[in-house]
């Protein structure tokens, strides 16, 4: 069987695109420029944020803070800056909601009786929960004065004689054995799941001009009538859109190596595997599902019946072979040897293994390998079917 | 030589050819003549292969579209309805993208691009991205591609449509020239004055038959001086025929 036809269709195809500024931004630079350092981006902001958030000191507001004197010395004694301010009760709740003070502390009127007769000694403390960045500063708080009502009672018990340490039956202690690689996970998800996506969009804008713009520019018809079998001119496209495919899936990985070099991860207890030889593999592991790819996007935009059609199917239809990875990270899956048939999963599993420098299961790779290549050449001897028919003229 | 033997074609229910036979020769143009909706395009996608016939079939140089469709291709130049060229590339780009698809080697394809470029006088926007090009610029270009494998048979699907009078002359001018040069030319019209200013040949088609064929003074008998009445005639005649749709 000649060939010619398949080379000089992926030839045209690739070299037309290169000239398309929409094809090339999907494929050069959204994916792999805005993908990484997005990425890097959140991580570092994450890093930075916890930082201060560590460091700094909470501010806390407190009303009627003459009741508690030497509770509130405690707490500004353990970081706490302490604002005084005279507010009634919805003046207080207004004051959170607005957020001209994060945390508020009300110090009722009895405060200072109720300890003093050995009586539950209740404090208010307003948040508004639903702003995530305070929720540490009121946690710190709220430990803080159980701390203050602990070191209380254990001075109760010292004055009535009784060692402080037999009310503490049980005590706690919490070992991690998380390695700094692993808790990078919820890292490595993002990435992995961009790494996916930005491979599938780089051939995205090839495969709906060679299939529905084609058609839809009227050049589709004289191109039927080449003395060539039909499916070659689909493989033509398929290639040309597969290379782009990998352009894209090569760049975004080393642009992830790069960006992530620059953040400190190791700030987070986080090491990622990132080198050279690790972008390396990550982009053998993803290879074999650009076939895939390729042959998926084309088929669905051959259906369209124009560019904009294409455009409105594959805008959501991208996003089905990356379902598994969602599944995966919410159900915290691991690489399993039945995984490794489903395709975007097992790659996925695979380059989160290679990312946490945990040693790769050779059998893993060959069945990610030749099940994805199979599904592959499925796909794309449909896609030969498909140009086959009439209907294909629209 | 291009014939059509007895062609059907029905898309779900609609019939929109039946039956449809004629033969074009080389060295003549012939203009295949009808109503929109008539079955030209059909009847003209089944010779240029890319619709199987139902029944019957068509000969291109002897070679059947239905049992050596390759070999029929190689025999004939398509220029379909709205001549589509690529837009980002040139239009010496666009002329040798299908000569490397029918074969040409990469000097000929470059030396019969620039040999089609000088005959239909491309010169001034050969070079440059065909994204800006003007229907006639168009037009010359799906030509030009139609052209490059020197095929022995050309058919032009409503070629004139959307063109400006110079351009339509210039296409006059051409197809003239592959007449001339023995080629057989067939092109489908529903615009009297441009089959009789050009046509050797006619074949009338309405309803998805053909109602007439022969030399213009041949179709011209059934009615009226010119070809308009003529045309008319043939339809009132034909008013019985069931009606068929693209």
């Amino acid at each position: 069987m000649k060939l010619r036809g398949i080379w000089a269709v992926f030839r045209k195809e690739f070299r037309e695109n290169l000239r398309d500024r929409r094809t090339l931004l999907s494929a050069l630079a959204f994916g792999p420029l805005f993908g990484p350092i997005l990425v890097a981006g959140l991580v570092q902001f994450s890093i930075s944020h916890s930082e201060e958030q560590a460091e700094e000191n909470i501010a806390l507001a407190v009303t009627h803070a003459e009741r508690a004197p030497n509770l509130l010395a405690y707490l500004t004694a353990r970081g706490i800056d302490i604002e005084k301010v005279d507010l009634d009760e919805a003046g207080t709740r207004k004051a959170v909601v607005t957020q001209s003070h994060k945390i508020i502390l009300d110090i009722p009127v009895d405060f200072g009786d109720r300890l003093q007769e050995g009586q539950p000694a209740p404090v208010v403390l307003y948040s508004d929960s639903s702003r995530g960045f305070e929720r540490r500063g009121v946690g710190r708080v709220r430990t803080l004065i159980s701390q203050y009502g602990i070191e209380i009672a254990q001075l109760r018990f010292l004055a009535r004689g009784i060692d402080p340490i037999s009310v503490l039956p049980i005590s706690v202690q919490e070992i991690d054995v998380s390695t700094p690689s692993s808790r990078s996970v919820i890292v490595l998800n993002v990435m992995t799941y961009i790494v996916l996506l930005s491979m599938l969009a780089g051939g995205l804008y090839l495969a709906i001009d060679a299939t529905a713009g084609e058609r839809e520019r009227g050049s589709l018809e004289v191109l039927l009538t080449a003395p060539l079998p039909r499916e070659h001119l689909i493989y033509g496209k398929i290639a040309a859109c597969a290379s782009y495919m990998l352009i894209s899936l090569v760049l975004t990985v080393i642009m992830f190596s790069i960006a992530m070099s620059f953040v400190g991860l190791e700030q987070l207890g986080v090491t990622a595997n990132l080198g050279p030889a690790a972008a390396a593999t990550l982009i053998a592991c993803c290879a074999p599902l650009i076939l895939f790819g390729a042959s998926y996007l084309s088929i669905i935009s051959g259906f369209a019946k124009s560019y904009r059609e294409a455009q409105t199917y594959l805008g959501l239809i991208i996003t089905i072979p990356t379902m598994p990875l969602m599944f995966a990270g919410l159900l915290g899956l691991q690489a399993k040897a039945g995984l490794m048939f489903v395709p975007f999963l097992s790659q996925h599993l695979l380059m989160t293994t290679v990312v946490r420098a945990e040693p790769i299961e050779p059998s893993f790779v060959v069945i990610s390998v030749v099940s994805t290549l199979v599904y592959g050449a499925i796909l794309m001897y449909l896609a030969g079917r498909l140009y086959r028919r009439e209907a294909l003229l629209g | 030589m291009l014939e059509a033997r007895g062609l059907y074609k029905s898309f779900g229910e609609v019939v929109a050819v039946r039956g449809v036979s004629f033969t074009a020769r080389d060295g003549q143009i012939t203009g295949l003549l009808g109503a929109n909706g008539a079955g030209k395009s059909t009847t003209l996608r089944m010779l240029y292969t890319v619709l199987k016939p139902d029944q019957g079939d068509a000969f291109i140089d002897g070679r059947s579209v239905t049992e050596d469709p390759l070999a029929a291709r190689r025999a004939i130049g398509v220029l379909s309805h709205g001549a589509g060229i690529y837009n980002h590339l040139t239009a010496r780009e666009n002329i040798a993208y299908f000569g490397e698809l029918h074969g040409l080697g990469k000097a000929d394809r470059a030396d019969r691009a620039a040999e089609l470029i000088e005959q239909l006088e491309m010169q001034p926007f050969a070079d440059r991205l065909a994204k800006g090009f003007s229907q006639g610029q168009k037009l010359k270009t799906a030509l030009a591609r139609s052209l490059v494998h020197r095929p022995k048979n050309v058919l032009l699907d409503e070629p004139t449509n959307g063109l400006d009078v110079m351009a339509v002359r210039g296409l006059r001018k051409v197809l003239a020239q592959l007449r001339d040069a023995g080629h057989c030319v067939l092109f489908s019209s529903h615009v009297m004055q441009e089959v009789e200013q050009l046509c050797d040949e006619v074949v009338v088609i309405a309803g998805g038959a053909v109602v007439a064929a022969g030399t213009l003074d041949d179709i011209r008998a059934h009615g009226g001086d010119r070809l308009e009445d003529a045309f008319v005639a043939l339809m009132d005649g034909g008013e019985n025929k069931p009606e068929a749709g693209k």
